[in-house]
Order: C-alpha cells, then structure tokens, then sequence
C-alpha cells in the first residue's frame, strides 16, 4: 500500500511537471534569444486562456474559431510588446527590464478580467473527466493529455532548433547579437520569431491549464510555480527546463504527499523555492544553465 | 532643492560632497519642516494627515529598496518580507517583553537585517536574473515560515494587536498623534540615507553596481559591501515594517506579501533608481495614486458602469493604471521623477536668460 502511494504521487507528480516545462519553455525561449526574463509569461497564459475561454462562453464561438481568435491575438499582441515595450529596453538594466515584464503582468491581471468578465469560466478542449484508472494507478486524464501535447511540442521544438534554418539561425542569435548582425542574420527579426513562439506556448498552456484548473485570473499564479522549473534547469537550456519540470513535479507532489499532514499544508508552493535556492548554492546557473563570462 | 545654481562651480571634493551645496539649500530644508511639522498638523485634518503619514512609512522603505537596487545593483524582489520580520519582531517584544517604541523601532530592524544578511550570503556567487528569482524565494519561505509558526505569528490568523507607542506617558493614538512619531523617523531615515550615499561605504556601492570586477580590483571587498547594502536595506526594511505596524495597530502578514514587494520596485522605478529625492518623489507617487485613482472613479465611474460592479472595476482599472505607468516610465523616462524634477530645474537654471 505504502508503495502504491508513493508510486502514484511520483507519476502523477511526474505529469504535472510535464505541463510545467510547457509554460517554462516559454521563459526559455525569451531569455535564450533576447536575453530578457519575462515575469509576465504567466500572465500571458493566463490571458490566452482568458481569450479563449470568453470567446466560447461569451460570444458562443465553436473551439476551433476561439483556439484561432487566441492565436491571432497572443501572435499580435506579443508582436505590438516586442515592438514598442522591449525593444527600446535593450541595453537597459536587468531590474529595469524586469519590472518592465512585472508591469505588463498587472496590465493584463487588470484587462483580462476587465474585457471578459471576472468569474471563472469553463474551457472543455474535449477531455473527459472521470479518472484514468490503470492497475493501481488513478491518473487525470487531463493530465495525461498535458504531458502528452508537452512533450510533442517539446520534441517538435528541438527539431526547430537543432535542424531548421530559422532554428539554426535562432540559436546564433542567442549566441551573440553581433556576431549574428554580421552573419547577416536580421537579429531584430528573430527577437519578434521569439516573442510570437513564446505567446503560441502561452496559448498551448492556457488551453492545458485552462481545462485542467478552470480560467480566472488565479491562472497567472502559475508564472510563480515555474520560476523554480527555469532556474533549476538553468535559464537557457531546454533540456534543463524538461529535467527541471519533471524534478519540481514530483518534489511537490511528495511534499505534498508526505510533509503537508505534519506541517499543515502549503508546503506544495514552498518546497520547489528550497530545493531551488539549494541547486544554486551549488551551480549559480541551474543545472545547465551557460555561464556568464564577465569582462571589464 | 528649488535654489538656482546659476554660475555655481564645484572646486574641491569637499565642496562636491556637502550635504548643503548652497546656504539657500539649507533655509529650504528649514522651510520643508516647517511646512511638514507645523502647518501641515494645524491645517490638515486626520484623513489627510493618514495619507501622508503612509506616504512616510513608503518613503523609509523605499529608502531601503532604492540603497539595494539603486545604488548597489543588487535587484531584490523580496522588500516586503524583510518588512514582516520587521512587525512581527516588534510586535512579539512589544506584546511579550513590553518593550517602548524607542527599542522596538531599532530591534525591529536589527533583525531584519540580520535575515537579510542571510539572504545576501548567495548573492556572492548568484547575479543578475538568477539572484532576482531567489531574493523571490526569500519572499515565499519567510512568509511561510512565518505563517507556520505560531510562536513568531501569534496564531489565529497570523496577527498579533500592537500595543499604541507611548511617549512619555503619553499614548499616541491617533493619525494625528502617530504623525509626529512617523515623520521623525523619516526624517532620521532621510539624512541616514544621504549621508552613507555620500560616505565611502555609499561610494563603494556605487563602485561595485556600475564594475564589479572593477571595483574589486581598485581594492574594494565585493562580498563585504554587497552584505552591507542587504544589511541596510533590509535595517529600513524592518524599520518601515514596524513603522506600519505601530499605523495599523496589528502585524499582519497579508499586508507584505509579493505584491507589496512589486509596489516598493516600482516606487524605485519611477522615482528614479540611485536617488533619494527619487526615492520621496516614489513613495508620494505611488502611495497617492490608488487614492486618486478611486477617487476619480467614484466621481466619473459611475458614467459608465452600474455601482455594484463598480468596486470591481476599480481593482481592475487600478491594476492597469499602475502597471501601464510603470511601462509608460521604463519607456519614456527611464530615470523617473528624480530625472523629470531635474530636468525642470536645468530648465529654469538660466531662466529668463537661456542664451
């Protein structure tokens, strides 16, 4: 018995961190090529999943229709932010670009609800409730479908990167900025490629997290529950962000599991923030995280 | 602050570091405490003196923030849990030990201090974003472990009632009462301020935000002086934590959670990092505008909304105002209000006669 539980926690655990690497990516994606950290892409899923949500439920669109209405808006409205918000940051101080992203946060915590309503709305993508039963094992479906799209959509992201032109390209750019001007790459392009995919994984997680937790603003939440994934990984590593998620998932779920009866609870959103502090007492970077070389 | 310096030339260091760059710098300062000790507490009624009483607690905080972020370079997203270790330690000697304002105040921030010390510790090794991220991990465990225990907490909702401060057998019990008490530790706050800024320990923090390889190399001990900005900083951190606590008249932990935190950066911000009028300027902007804010939707707002949805509104049009003016500063005037104030004044230094 006492193995069944803990072999339960771990693989749901394991799930969830899963859908947590969906929504780091994004942070990863940003930091990698602009060298910005986006502390409102929790936001950004939330509104995307806002987006979608009213759509449906307020103006009776079909799924499809309000999948793509979130598309296009999460493509024009990040374009509109690389453009006249982060671009004339560049060069500036971290703190500077960081309360920049926090100030976009509390713009969209404020519009989101002040467009579509403030209440919690539904957004079903067609995943059935009941609980997934295999052996011993119960499981969310919507879980498993989380984990599922992430890891497709991860898998379909290194392909970019490592094989495709614009990923090669990409990852130049993330290199360095000069050296990428004078290879001819049009670096400016690529930080807009880079802020239009971190709003379409916004999209995918606000329609995972959507379905599984309900759409309202409590959604922007999920931001918080993922730095720790990022910097566990280190801030430029994909792979970093898979290990980190997976690691963090399944802390939480046996801290959950084993340390919140004696505590009385919460120890599900603090224990990732330990473990965090702790890895970077030992490696400043993340697991696989590059280091940053400081001259004069 | 409002003098012309026309034809005015600095020549020695002395000169270049006085707190007073003219004689008529100092009649101002005079003229200000005038205005804010005697005027302001005649004329104004409790209501106004409990806005401005607020605009004095933020001030001493952001003092703090602005020393860490502004001047050191050390980007700290945790302000608001130094501040509740700050009430709660007041709060537990007040209640437990009986101890007056006079040691509760300097204790309060003492030991905020110290835990930010323990804070500080990794920013040796951890830079930039990555030390943003675990200053917000400070944030979440200290509110937790403070939640957690009810010895530090006083159990039942995490509040402890904070006794009055008394002053010589006199009970300070109204906004009015708390105003002098308040004021003077902010201003005890302000020359603390701009006095280290000008000291060797404020020029090293200087050295190490805009260098640090630099800076160690012209002989200054990095770790050293990065553990005295967290040091100080979470010291007016504390105090301001007390400070608010001794206002409300209860610790409580609801009131300095991440979003407080966010409130103090973006009083830095556009007050104007690396400045102390700034820091002021930030404190009144910010600690204002959500009470013009409601104001005016009280007035105007009704237009175009029904009442019952209206307090709603209000917290949602807040939130945009207050994140798009962030934005709006970043973008337009990185320097903030410190910057506009000054561009003011250049503009009127040779006035009439700009050519």
């Amino acid at each position: 018995m006492e193995w069944q539980f803990l072999f339960e926690l771990s693989v749901n655990g394991l799930l969830t961190g899963m859908m947590y690497a969906l929504i780091a990516v994004g942070f990863v994606l940003i930091y990698k090529s602009t060298d910005a950290i986006n502390f409102a892409q929790g936001e950004f899923v939330m509104i995307a999943a806002i987006v979608v949500a009213g759509m449906a439920t307020n103006y009776g669109f079909p799924l499809i229709a309000a999948i793509a209405v979130g598309l296009v808006f999460m493509i024009v409205f990040n374009l509109a932010l690389e453009r006249f918000v982060l671009r004339p940051m560049i060069g500036r101080p971290i703190v500077a670009i960081i309360m920049a992203t926090i100030g976009l946060a509390l713009v969209l915590q404020g519009a989101g609800p002040l467009v579509f309503g403030a209440g919690t709305k539904p957004l079903d993508i067609g995943v059935p409730d009941e609980p997934l039963i295999i052996g011993p094992l119960f499981m969310t479906p919507i879980d498993v479908v989380g984990a599922a799209i992430s890891i497709a959509f991860l898998a379909v992201f290194g392909w970019f990167f490592m094989k495709s032109r614009k990923g090669v390209a990409m990852r130049a750019v993330a290199d360095s900025h000069m050296t990428s001007i004078a290879m001819g790459i049009n670096v400016e392009r690529y930080f807009a490629l880079a802020w239009i995919l971190a709003g379409v994984v916004a999209l995918l997680g606000g329609l995972v997290w959507g379905s599984a937790i309900g759409v309202d603003t409590q959604m922007a939440a999920l931001g918080l529950k993922v730095f720790p994934v990022v910097i566990l990984g280190g801030l430029d590593s994909i792979i970093g962000v898979v290990i980190g998620g997976l690691i963090i998932g399944l802390v939480e779920a046996l801290a959950a599991g084993y340390v919140d009866p004696f505590v009385g609870g919460g120890t599900k959103d603090f224990t990732p923030y330990v473990l965090m502090i702790l890895v970077l007492m030992f490696r400043p970077y993340g697991m696989f995280g590059k280091p940053i070389i400081e001259r004069i | 602050m409002f003098h012309r310096e026309s034809g005015y030339f600095k020549t020695s260091y002395q000169a270049d570091m006085a707190l007073y760059p003219l004689p008529i710098a100092k009649y101002t300062i005079w003229a200000f405490l005038a205005i804010f000790f005697v005027a302001c507490p005649m004329l104004l009624d409790e209501y106004h003196l409990s806005i401005i009483n607020l605009v004095a607690i933020a001030v001493v905080g952001v003092l703090g923030l602005n020393i860490l972020v502004g001047y050191t370079g050390q980007i700290s997203i945790g302000h608001a849990a130094f501040m509740s270790v700050g009430a709660y330690t007041a709060a537990n000697l007040a209640t437990k030990l009986d101890l007056p304002f006079w040691l509760t105040v300097p204790l309060g921030g003492l030991m905020a201090a110290f835990i930010g010390i323990l804070v500080g510790i990794p920013s040796l090794r951890i830079k930039g974003l990555y030390l943003a991220i675990a200053t917000l991990a400070a944030q979440f465990i200290i509110e937790w472990i403070i939640n957690h225990t009810p010895s530090i907490s006083g159990g039942v909702a995490a509040s402890i009632e904070m006794p009055r401060p008394v002053f010589f057998g006199m009970e300070l019990a109204n906004q009015a009462e708390l105003y002098y008490f308040l004021m003077f530790i902010m201003v005890i706050a302000i020359i603390g301020a701009l006095n280290l800024v000008r000291s060797r320990i404020g020029r090293s923090f200087i050295a190490v935000r805009d260098q640090e390889i630099a800076a160690e190399i012209i002989g200054i001990n990095v770790f050293k002086t990065k553990l005295i900005a967290f040091a100080v900083s979470s010291f007016y951190a504390g105090v301001c934590g007390v400070m608010y606590t001794y206002y409300l008249g209860i610790a409580n932990y609801e009131n300095f959670q991440l979003i407080t935190s966010i409130d103090y950066l973006a009083m830095v911000i556009i007050g104007g990092l690396g400045s102390i009028l700034g820091s002021i300027f930030g404190a009144a902007f910010i600690t204002m505008l959500p009470i013009v804010i409601r104001l005016w939707m009280e007035a105007f707002g009704s237009i175009f909304v029904d009442d019952a949805a209206l307090a709603q509104v209000i917290a949602q049009f807040r939130l945009i105002i207050f994140g798009g003016l962030i934005i709006v500063f970043l973008v337009v005037e990185p320097d903030g209000l410190a910057k506009l104030w000054q561009n003011i004044r250049n503009y009127f230094r040779t006035w009439p006669f700009s050519y």
